[in-house]
């Protein structure tokens, strides 16, 4: 009766001796992988987003969060006047990345995104796009 | 003569071994068990007919909201349906790469049963270890799809993406530092007296009761049934791989636990199988009606963009007809039932979730038993009530 519980205390005490794997976070920050489905970024070509305002990622998008409105610009180019997702819906499932057709669109690796009001949740095309 | 009164206990839904929000109302007599009826509900989110109104493509992220532990085994499950249902034949290499993945997370969903059933008896090590080991799945979940818990990594026709590089370095690690990791729980609880004396005998279920009850999974392979959907229903390439179906004999927690204990080790050694499997192709079905195309070609050709443009907008047709496909999840018979109307959407979607059936065998496992022991019969069952309530 006693042995096992001797052999389950050898078993406790060497990894007494082993280096800790817990990570002091928020002072250490995780290993995030490279293509981390986090907060969206959208993409800057020659000072202006890529966006074309194709409508697509809205129209795949299963949570319904992204709102897209076209403009047009100086060239007659088309360009997404309003580009705004709602961090609150998201289900950051990559769907809107995956179903962009001129790689306008992609996600970060951030992950921290609590805040304090739920407008501050509404991320506007201004707070998407991607920092360089 | 004494009137016998029972009094009744409200456990749940805010207790911390009901394994999410379950609320059992219990009926006592003394201490032991009469009566329990269980309360589910409280997650449902109605992803059954929240999938009426999606495409097949949209619908895929909700199946990884049931079972949250085993994300991948329920996205298996869908992809299988659909696949099914439109009758395509998916790559090879995606056909491995599906059964590596399904099996880790079948190691991810066995860690934290064996972590949390341990915990609620009281042993507090090995739920720290379990979730240690889990960590290594969970980062390679991430590498892979770009999220820990929602994976959301399978496609109809195939895989979102390849795996990346150095998945199979990875995955080689896995299977030669697991099995030693699973000598150290068993070194831990096996022989331990405390934990047998809380498992041997507890919530005991006859193989006949346990049929009737439609339970699936260990919990019916703990009572003595040689059932594995995995071996007796292949799919997904399951046929290639030899592996062995633990069985148990007395249908009591131990047994239980021996046996997920074995499925362990032994999807361990099915995923060293498919990984020797693993060749190079594509990893997606070449049917521009379905998938997606390369992003090349959408980015440098007008058919690739059409093709691109039309399965992200309106999705895929499926033709009509009815078909139902069942997976071997870590919990269990996984079903999924769809019908098809021949749009684009699912006209009915009924999920048979594994957590579901087998919770409703509580009453028969735990009657007679003393309340303490409740905590014991829940850890065993291994439910997850983002599956039961959908
Ligand atoms: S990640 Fe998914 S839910 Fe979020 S905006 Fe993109 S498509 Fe919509
Ligand atoms: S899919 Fe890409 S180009 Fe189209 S609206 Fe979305 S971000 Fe813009």
């Amino acid at each position: 009766m006693i042995v096992p519980l001797i052999k389950g205390l050898q078993i406790t005490l060497k990894h007494l001796f082993k280096k800790p794997i817990t990570l002091m976070y928020p002072e250490e920050k995780p290993d995030v992988a490279p293509n981390f489905r986090g907060l969206h970024a959208l993409k800057v070509s020659h000072n202006k987003a890529k966006c074309v305002a194709c409508y697509l990622c809205p129209t795949v998008c299963p949570a319904k969060c992204i709102t897209v409105e076209a403009g047009e610009d100086a060239n007659h180019d088309k360009y997404a006047a309003k580009y705004e997702i709602d961090m609150l819906r998201c289900i950051f499932c990559g769907y809107c990345v995956e179903a962009c057709p001129v790689d306008a669109l992609g996600m970060t690796q951030t992950f921290e995104l609590a805040n304090y009001k739920r407008s501050d949740f509404v991320f506007t095309k201004e707070r998407l796009l991607e920092k360089k | 003569m004494a009137q016998k009164e029972t009094m009744t206990l409200n456990m749940g839904p805010q207790h911390p071994s009901t394994h999410g929000v379950l609320r059992l109302v219990i009926e006592l007599d003394g201490e032991i068990i009469d009566k329990i009826t269980p309360h589910i509900g409280y997650l449902h989110r109605g992803i059954e007919k929240l999938s009426e109104h999606r495409t097949y493509h949209q619908a895929l992220p909700l199946t990884d909201r049931m079972d949250y532990l085993a994300p991948m085994s329920n996205n298996l499950g869908y992809v299988l349906a659909v696949e099914k249902l439109l009758g395509i034949e998916v790559p090879e290499r995606a056909k491995t790469v599906r059964v590596i993945t399904a099996e880790l997370t079948r190691l991810k969903s066995h860690l934290v049963w064996l972590a949390c059933h341990a915990l609620d008896i009281g042993a507090m090590t090995v739920f720290l270890y379990c979730f240690r080991e889990r960590e290594k799945v969970m980062s390679i979940y991430e590498k892979l799809s770009g999220a820990r818990m929602t994976s959301n990594y399978y496609r109809v026709g195939g895989l979102s993406a390849d795996v990346y590089a150095g998945f199979e370095k990875d995955v080689q690690e896995i299977i030669d530092t697991f099995p030693d990791f699973f000598d150290v729980y068993e070194g831990l609880l096996t022989k331990n007296t405390i934990w047998l004396q809380r498992t041997i005998g507890n919530g005991v279920i006859s193989a006949e009761d346990a049929i009737d009850a439609g339970i699936t999974g260990p919990a019916l392979r703990g009572s003595g049934v040689d059932w594995d959907l995995r071996r007796d229903n292949p799919y997904s390439g399951y046929e290639k791989y030899g592996f062995k179906v633990p069985v148990g004999e007395k249908g009591d927690t131990f047994d239980r636990y021996k046996v997920r204990l074995v499925e362990l080790r032994e999807a361990v050694n099915i995923i060293s199988q498919a990984l020797k499997d693993l060749k190079p192709g594509p990893v997606l079905a070449d049917l521009p009606q379905v998938c997606y195309p390369p992003k090349e070609n959408v980015y440098n050709s007008i058919e690739g963009l059409i093709h691109h443009f039309k399965i992200a907008s309106e999705g895929f047709a499926v033709p009509e007809g009815e078909v139902y496909q069942s997976v071997e999840a870590p919990k269990g018979e996984l079903g999924y039932y769809l019908v098809s109307d021949g749009g684009n959407k699912p006209y009915r979607m009924r999920v048979r979730p594994p957590s579901f059936v087998n919770l409703s065998a509580i009453e028969r496992m735990a009657k007679g038993s003393m309340i303490a022991d409740l905590v014991a019969i829940i850890g065993t069952l291994d439910i997850v009530l983002g599956e039961i309530d959908r």
